[in-house]
C-alpha cells in the first residue's frame, strides 16, 4: 500500500509537478469542450493548422522580450485570434479549396516561425518547448491566466449551447431561426483559438489538435448525448494530463508527448471495446 | 438580439414576384410570380435541378436572388421566425449525439432567446410537437436510430415546436417505403386543421395529384401552377419534362424517368 502510495505522492512533492498537473487538467477540460465541437463540425485540420500558423507570433514575442515565458501567453492570444479570424474569412472566399488554401498558409506562417526562432542561438532548446510543451515550467502566474482565459471559454461556450449546437447540427436551421450565423462562427473560432493560446505551454503547437480532437473523439464513441460527450471526455483530458506526467516523471520522456500518448491509447482502447462488444 | 418581424394582416403568407436566381451564372429560377393562402398545401413538381431546393432557400431567406421579391406576410424573409425548413434527409449528419427531443427543441432556439436555456412552457411545445408525429415514446433516442419516416417526422415536430406557420418539405417522401410515405401524408392532413402552409418539393406525380390542393410544375420558370386536374394534363407535364416521361398505353403519364437526385440517397448507417 505504501508503495503505491509512495509512487504517487512523491512526485507531487516537487512544486513544478504540481503545477504542472493543474495546468494539464485545466487544458484538458477547456480543450474536451471546445474540441467536442471541433470534432462534430470536422474542423481537426483548422484546428492543427491554427496552432502551427501562431508560431510566428510567438517567435515574435521571443525576439522582442528576450525569452520571457510569461508574457509569450499574450502573443499567443493576439496571434491565435488573428489567424483564427483570418483562416475564417479565407476558407469563405477562397478561389481554391478551403483545405489547400489552410495549408498554404499554416505552412508559410509555421516556417516563418522556424525562422525568426533560429535567429537566436539557442535556438533548438527553445524551439522543442513551443512546439511539444513545457508543461513542468508552468509558472504561477501563468497558472492564473490559464485558469482565466479557460474560465472564460467554458463560460462562453455555457452561455451559447444551444445557438453552438444548433449551428453545428443544422446551419440552415439556424439561419432560418435568424440566430445570427455569421457572428456566432467567429465567435466560435475566436474560442477555439483561446484554447489553443492556454494549452500552447502544455502540449505545444505540434501535439495541440491531439488535445483538441483525441480526449472529444473518445468521448463521441460511446455516448449519444452532446452535454455527456463534452463530460466524458474532459474526464479523458485530465486523466491522460494525470497520466502523463505521472509517466512523464517516471520514464524521462517529454511531457507533452506523454499527455498526448495517454489520450491516445484511451481512445485506442474505447475504439477496440467498441469493435468487440459490437461484433 | 435576434430579429422578429410582425405579420400584417390581409398579407398573404407568401407572395412572390418576379424572383429570379443565378446560381453559377446560370439560371435557376426565372421570373416566378405566385402566392400561396394560409393553411394551403402546394407540392412542387419538376426534373432534377429545376431550381425546388433554390426556391425553398430563397423562401426561407437563406439564399439571395438576384432580382425580384419575396415576401412573408407582407415584408422580406429575413426577419421571420415562422418559416420551417425541412431538409432533405441526406443533408443530415445522423451520427450527431444529440436526442430525438434535442432536436426538436431546437426549433426553440429563436423563441428562447439569447442565454436562456429550455423552460417548462418550451419542454411543453417539444412533449405536443412529438405527441402530433407520434413519436413520444422515442423522444430520448438518439437520432440515427430511428427509421427514414421517423426521421423525417421529428424533423416536422421540429419546425411545430418553431412554431412554424410556413413548412418547406425538401422531398420529405424520397427514400421511404410506402406506410411511411403514407404517415407523412397523413400527418400533412392533420397539419391542415392546424392551419400550417405547407409547401413541399416531390417527385410523385401521383402523390402530388392525390394529397395537395395546388400543384406548382417548375422547371427553372412555373411552367404551370394550379389545381391537380389542371396541372396535371400531358402537355403541361410535356413541357415541364421534355422527353423524360414514360407513358402508359392509354396515353396517360405515368412516371418519370429520373426519380432522384444524386446527393439524395440514404447516407445513414
Amino acid at each position: 500500500m505504501t508503495i503505491i502510495t509512495n509512487f504517487l505522492v512523491q512526485p507531487l512533492q516537487y512544486e513544478f509537478m504540481q503545477r504542472g498537473m493543474i495546468a494539464a487538467v485545466l487544458v484538458g477540460i477547456v480543450c474536451a469542450v471546445v474540441g467536442s465541437y471541433v470534432v462534430l463540425r470536422g474542423m481537426a485540420f483548422f484546428g492543427d493548422a491554427l496552432a502551427h500558423t501562431i508560431l510566428p507570433g510567438i517567435a515574435l514575442g521571443y525576439l522582442i522580450t528576450g525569452g520571457a515565458r510569461d508574457t509569450l501567453f499574450w502573443w499567443a492570444l493576439g496571434t491565435a485570434i488573428i489567424a483564427a479570424l483570418g483562416i475564417g474569412a479565407i476558407s469563405k472566399n477562397a478561389e481554391i479549396k478551403e483545405d489547400t488554401a489552410i495549408g498554404i498558409i499554416f505552412a508559410g506562417m509555421f516556417a516563418l516561425g522556424v525562422a525568426l526562432i533560429s535567429t537566436v542561438r539557442s535556438y533548438a532548446v527553445d524551439l522543442s518547448h513551443f512546439l511539444f510543451g513545457d508543461v513542468l515550467s508552468v509558472s504561477t502566474q501563468s497558472l492564473w491566466l490559464i485558469l482565466i482565459f479557460g474560465g472564460l471559454v467554458l463560460l462562453t461556450v455555457f452561455a451559447f449551447y444551444k445557438e453552438f449546437t444548433t449551428l453545428s447540427f443544422d446551419p440552415i436551421l439556424a439561419a432560418t431561426l435568424r440566430l445570427p450565423v455569421g457572428l456566432l462562427n467567429n465567435l466560435l473560432l475566436t474560442l477555439i483559438a483561446v484554447t489553443v493560446a492556454v494549452s500552447l505551454q502544455t502540449v505545444g503547437v505540434a501535439l495541440m489538435v491531439a488535445m483538441l480532437v483525441t480526449p472529444a473523439a473518445t468521448a463521441y464513441l460511446i455516448t449519444h448525448r452532446l452535454s455527456t460527450m463534452m463530460f466524458l471526455a474532459a474526464v479523458f483530458a485530465s486523466l491522460s494530463g494525470v497520466i502523463g506526467l505521472y509517466l512523464s516523471f517516471y520514464l524521462s520522456i517529454a511531457s507533452g508527448a506523454a499527455i498526448v500518448l495517454t489520450a491516445t491509447v484511451f481512445f485506442m482502447f474505447t475504439l477496440g471495446w467498441k469493435r468487440l462488444r459490437g461484433i | 438580439m435576434y430579429p422578429h418581424s410582425h405579420h400584417e394582416i390581409n398579407q398573404p403568407i407568401l407572395d412572390v414576384s418576379h424572383l429570379t436566381v443565378r446560381y453559377n451564372g446560370r439560371i435557376a429560377l426565372d421570373d416566378l410570380t405566385f402566392h400561396l393562402h394560409e393553411g394551403e398545401r402546394v407540392a412542387v413538381v419538376g426534373p432534377n435541378g429545376a431550381g425546388k431546393s433554390t426556391l425553398f432557400k430563397v423562401v426561407a431567406g437563406v439564399l439571395q436572388q438576384n432580382s425580384g421579391e419575396v415576401k412573408i406576410f407582407g415584408s422580406r424573409p429575413h426577419g421571420h421566425v415562422c418559416i420551417g425548413y425541412i431538409p432533405q434527409r441526406s443533408q443530415v449528419d445522423w451520427n450527431f449525439p444529440v436526442s430525438v427531443a434535442d432536436v426538436v427543441m431546437m426549433g426553440r432556439s429563436a423563441k428562447l432567446g439569447p442565454f436562456n436555456w429550455p423552460r417548462k412552457k418550451d419542454w411543453e411545445f417539444v412533449r405536443h410537437a412529438l405527441e402530433t408525429v407520434e413519436l413520444s415514446n422515442l423522444s430520448t433516442r438518439q437520432i440515427g436510430q430511428l427509421s427514414g419516416g421517423q426521421q423525417q417526422r421529428m424533423f416536422i415536430a421540429r419546425a411545430l415546436a418553431q412554431e412554424a406557420e410556413l413548412m418547406l418539405m425538401d422531398e420529405p417522401l424520397t427514400g421511404l417505403d410506402t406506410p411511411s410515405q403514407e404517415g407523412i401524408l397523413d400527418l400533412l392532413d392533420r397539419l391542415k386543421k392546424e392551419n400550417v402552409t405547407v409547401m413541399v418539393a416531390t417527385h410523385d406525380l401521383d402523390q402530388a395529384e392525390a394529397h395537395f390542393d395546388r400543384i406548382m410544375l417548375l422547371n427553372h420558370r412555373i411552367v404551370s401552377f394550379g389545381e391537380p386536374q389542371i396541372v396535371m394534363q400531358t402537355e403541361n407535364l410535356l413541357n415541364a419534362y421534355g422527353g423524360r416521361l414514360r407513358s402508359t398505353d392509354d396515353g396517360k403519364v405515368l412516371s418519370i424517368d429520373d426519380c432522384c437526385d444524386d446527393d439524395e440517397h440514404d447516407h445513414n448507417h
